[in-house]
């Protein structure tokens, strides 16, 4: 691989380490590439700022959700409920 | 002409994280607001010859929930002490003395109004969310908001990687979009 290609990434490859480093799982190379990109691309600047933002807001909303496990027990005790019907 | 129908079965899908939401602020813990959650659903199937269609099903569980919320807090109270209305300067015997300096609040903590207005984001949030695809919205869910790993969410349901980044991405661009409307 040239060393063109491994600096330049396509737009989709960005957006896609964009995501994946909204949870900490993009490696330091891939943030390499993705900062190479957004210096000189406006749409991935554009879907990144969005992207942070939305990862900001979630965090300082508190939201939260209930475990699977959980939920899949209170949907059995519903139907368990509704055969009583 | 009533509009809405109600479907018990979609009831934990469509709706258990939103009224949790609602009532974990309210209650302020997990276990609470889980099983107050069960019960609205239950008192819900009981009362569903009530429900007129007027209102969305939504909002009709929201109902009970409040009813729920309140029951909760009543025989916590009565509980206590028979509902009596307790107001105590300060019961901590560790500050002494000085009366009102030790009452004023802290400007560092989160302040009633910072705390609704996270709540409102919370279920504008959920509101979003409810706008997704039932699969996307589960999958964002548990990876962002209950932080499970990627390894974790893909042998649970059986999907590779790839597939929960496409997932993970089409739902945070509908997000984004959403949020952009009804919050910013």
């Amino acid at each position: 691989m040239s060393t063109k290609n491994k600096f330049f990434i396509s737009c989709e490859e960005a957006k896609h380490i964009c995501d994946k480093s909204q949870y900490g799982e993009a490696s330091f190379w891939e943030r390499v590439k993705l900062s190479v990109r957004l210096s000189w691309c406006r749409i991935t600047r554009g879907y990144s700022s969005k992207n942070n933002k939305l990862t900001k807001l979630v965090n300082k909303s508190d939201i939260d959700a209930i475990e699977k496990d959980k939920k899949d027990e209170m949907q059995r005790k519903l139907q368990e409920e509704m055969s009583k019907y | 002409m009533p509009n809405n129908q109600l479907d018990p079965n979609k009831w934990i899908t469509l709706y258990a994280d939103y009224l949790f939401n609602y009532t974990i602020v309210r209650v302020k813990d997990r276990e609470t607001a889980q099983d107050l959650v069960q019960e609205t659903f239950f008192a819900g199937l009981k009362s569903m010859a009530n429900f007129k269609g007027e209102a969305s099903e939504r909002t009709w569980l929201i109902s009970i929930l409040k009813r729920k919320i309140i029951d909760y807090y009543r025989k916590i109270n009565s509980k206590k002490g028979q509902a009596e209305v307790r107001i105590n300067y300060n019961s901590d015997t560790e500050s002494e003395g000085d009366w009102l300096e030790e009452r004023v609040a802290d400007n560092y903590d989160k302040n009633a109004e910072d705390q609704i207005q996270n709540e409102e984001l919370g279920l504008a949030i959920e509101d979003c969310l409810d706008k997704l695809p039932e699969k996307q919205a589960a999958i964002f869910k548990m990876k962002t908001i209950l932080g499970y790993d990627t390894e974790t969410i893909c042998n649970e349901l059986n999907i590779t990687a790839s597939n929960l980044w496409v997932i993970i991405h089409r739902a945070r661009t509908a997000l984004s979009g959403c949020l952009e409307q009804n919050w910013y």
